[in-house]
């Protein structure tokens, strides 16, 4: 037979012509945000590196991850150009009484540290984390192992999806009026929790019930054949199978909601505060302070002074901290997931 | 109090679960120990079992044979009330009663009820633990923690299911690493681990090979003596080989309950000689 006209030849068609095109626009759409995640994630990585790392031993700004953020004072000296932080600028003043007199250029918040917001950011995450994994996993085993599935139920789904799509801002404002000022609490870290565990409950809430759904009917039956009841079975024979599903997402969830800056905003976050979350007069005081955090931070150095090329050293080493905060949470919920996963085989 | 004598589910404590006092009643001759009396089921508006009246004896192995969905798992799971877990299905006439107790009544406690009725279910369902933990869950559960005593029972249950030699050195290990076969007979040596009186077979060897099931089938003869037993299953052989009586489902309805060796060679309905010699089903 003829090569050319054997039945299997390929032949120009529309839907072959059609295959190509609409393969090459999804390679295209694939390959364009992989583009952009990187350029936004290289460019700050490129930049804040600068501000967090040194060439010289011991190679991180350590300065930078213990201070507290100071204005940054810049002038002539004895021919030279000097740069320096607030209390080094005072303690150079009171040593050198002359540089009272000397011009000064200053730019606010530009030296020092962002160590307040680390604490602060990892405070509002662990306690947004247990009220929000107490609250959600609750609710999640009642609506998946007790309540009968009736209109009120469904109703209550619907209610915990709505949840999710309501905007930070939302968030921001309810935990402004609930908890701020109607519970008098204040801009404090008690207030933000609760703002910030309130926004991730429908994803803690549906990961739950998600998990919970996947242990196997068996486990449960099994369970209550033998005389158990049903929260021994829960608490024994459901919820460490769910458990590794459970703290992976949640955790994920609280990564993502920790990056909020708006439900922090009125609720939790200072622009600037000089004492640190553990200096308190008394223990109680601890929930009603309000704390810097870093998402608040990168939005006060980046649109509430001017901008310069001094500040953009805090702009890009603050979130460049910030990520590296987010994939260590994320990390080590993976690890915590794996772990658990590796006793809970079926 | 009412002039009743407590029943032996009460809800009250006072009465231990494995008091002799509790285990007899007077109401009945002692060896019926299940009465199924004019049992109507409902699964929402479906009716799945019609007028069932059936007696079943202590200590003896009863088969419930019929064509699926004839309601014969349905009446399996009415009698340690595991129905209750399904949602819309009720109990609409008729009494149940063990040990002369109407199980449906309201102060009857179904914990207590489970753990005097054991199941065991078609797809073997070991809890992803230990083969030790598998078997100590349920004495866990009621608030038994000695240390050697549970090594006792853990040893004497899987004796009991014909499964210690093989599992012996092993003990540790997640029962899930069991093959079918063994993981159906951990599960028997589980049920019986808490010492109930009847033990509810819902097709055991259905997800078997022959080996396992023979396996199985033997250890329902080395059990017909401590233990009442009730086994579903699809297998006529099986029914004909480890039971001592045998009810004939079909449709909702209790066709015949006779023994076994009458149902299989001379049966009185028609429809059971027809199940039987396999002209349908």
């Amino acid at each position: 037979m003829n090569p050319a006209t054997h039945p299997f030849q390929a032949k120009v068609s529309g839907a072959r012509r059609r295959e190509k095109s609409v393969f090459a626009l999804f390679r295209f759409a694939t390959y364009f945000v992989l583009f952009c995640g990187l350029g936004v994630f290289l460019n700050i990585v490129a930049k804040g590196s600068r501000t967090v790392f040194k060439a010289e031993a011991p190679f991180v700004n350590i300065a930078f991850l213990t201070q507290a953020p100071e204005s940054l004072y810049l002038f002539e000296w004895e021919g030279q150009r000097r740069e320096m932080g607030d209390r080094e600028f005072r303690a150079f003043k009171a040593a050198h009484p002359a540089a009272a007199q000397v011009p000064t250029e200053s730019y606010v918040y530009s030296a020092g540290g962002i160590f307040p917001c680390i604490v602060g950011t990892v405070l509002l995450v662990l306690g947004s984390m247990v009220i929000a994994l107490s609250l959600g996993v609750s609710a999640a085993i009642f609506l998946n192992e007790y309540a009968d599935d009736g209109p009120f139920i469904r109703f209550v789904r619907l209610a915990i999806l709505n949840l999710a799509g309501v905007p930070s801002i939302v968030f921001g404002l309810f935990g402004f009026g609930m908890f701020v000022i109607f519970f008098g609490w204040n801009v404090s870290l008690l207030a933000g929790w609760f703002t910030l565990a309130f926004m991730v409950l429908p994803v803690v809430i549906t990961a739950s019930e998600e998990s919970l759904k996947a242990v196997p009917k068996g486990f449960r039956e099994g369970s209550l054949a033998l005389g158990a009841t049903k929260w021994q079975t829960i608490r024994k024979n459901v919820l460490p199978y769910a458990l590794p599903g459970i703290l992976t997402s949640s955790v994920l969830g609280i990564a993502r909601v920790a990056g909020e800056t708006a439900p922090i905003m009125f609720t939790a976050a200072y622009v600037v505060r000089d004492k640190l979350p553990w200096e308190v007069d008394h223990w109680s005081d601890f929930f009603f302070q309000g704390v810097m955090a870093l998402p608040y931070h990168i939005y006060v150095v980046s649109s509430k002074i001017p901008q310069n090329e001094y500040t953009e050293r805090v702009q890009y080493g603050t979130a460049f901290v910030f990520l590296i905060i987010v994939a260590l949470i994320a990390t080590l919920s993976i690890v915590l997931r794996n772990n658990l996963r590796d006793r809970y085989k079926w | 109090m009412t002039t009743r004598p407590p029943s032996a589910f009460a809800r009250s404590s006072a009465v231990s679960a494995n008091s002799p006092a509790s285990r007899l009643s007077p109401a009945v001759p002692p060896e019926v120990l299940v009465a199924i009396d004019h049992v109507d089921f409902f699964y929402g508006a479906t009716q799945a079992l019609n007028d069932i009246c059936l007696q079943i004896e202590a200590k003896r192995v009863t088969a419930f044979i019929g064509p699926s969905g004839c309601g014969k798992s349905t009446l399996l799971r009415c009698l340690n009330r595991m129905n209750d877990l399904i949602e819309g299905t009720r109990l609409s006439r008729g009494t149940i009663k063990i040990h002369g107790v109407d199980i449906y009544q309201r102060d009857v406690d179904v914990i207590e009820l489970r753990k005097r009725v054991g199941m065991v279910f078609q797809k073997s369902n070991p809890f992803p633990k230990s083969i030790y933990e598998n078997i100590t869950y349920g004495l866990l559960l009621h608030g038994r923690h000695e240390k050697k005593h549970l090594d006792e029972i853990v040893e004497r249950s899987l004796r009991g299911a014909a499964l210690w030699d093989e599992v012996k050195d092993r003990l540790h290990t997640s029962g899930l690493g069991l093959s079918g076969g063994q993981q159906q007979r951990l599960c028997i040596a589980r049920a019986i681990a808490v010492e109930p009186e009847v033990i509810l077979m819902d097709e055991p060897c259905s997800a078997l090979d022959p080996v396992a099931t023979a396996k199985v089938e033997e250890l329902i003869q080395d059990l017909r003596s401590r233990y009442t037993i009730i086994i579903v299953t699809h297998n006529m052989q099986q029914a004909a080989r480890c039971s001592d009586r045998t009810a004939f489902f079909y449709l909702g309805k209790l066709v015949e309950f006779a023994d076994t060796r009458d149902i299989f060679t001379n049966p009185t309905n028609p429809q059971t000689e027809a199940y039987v010699s396999g002209r349908f089903g």
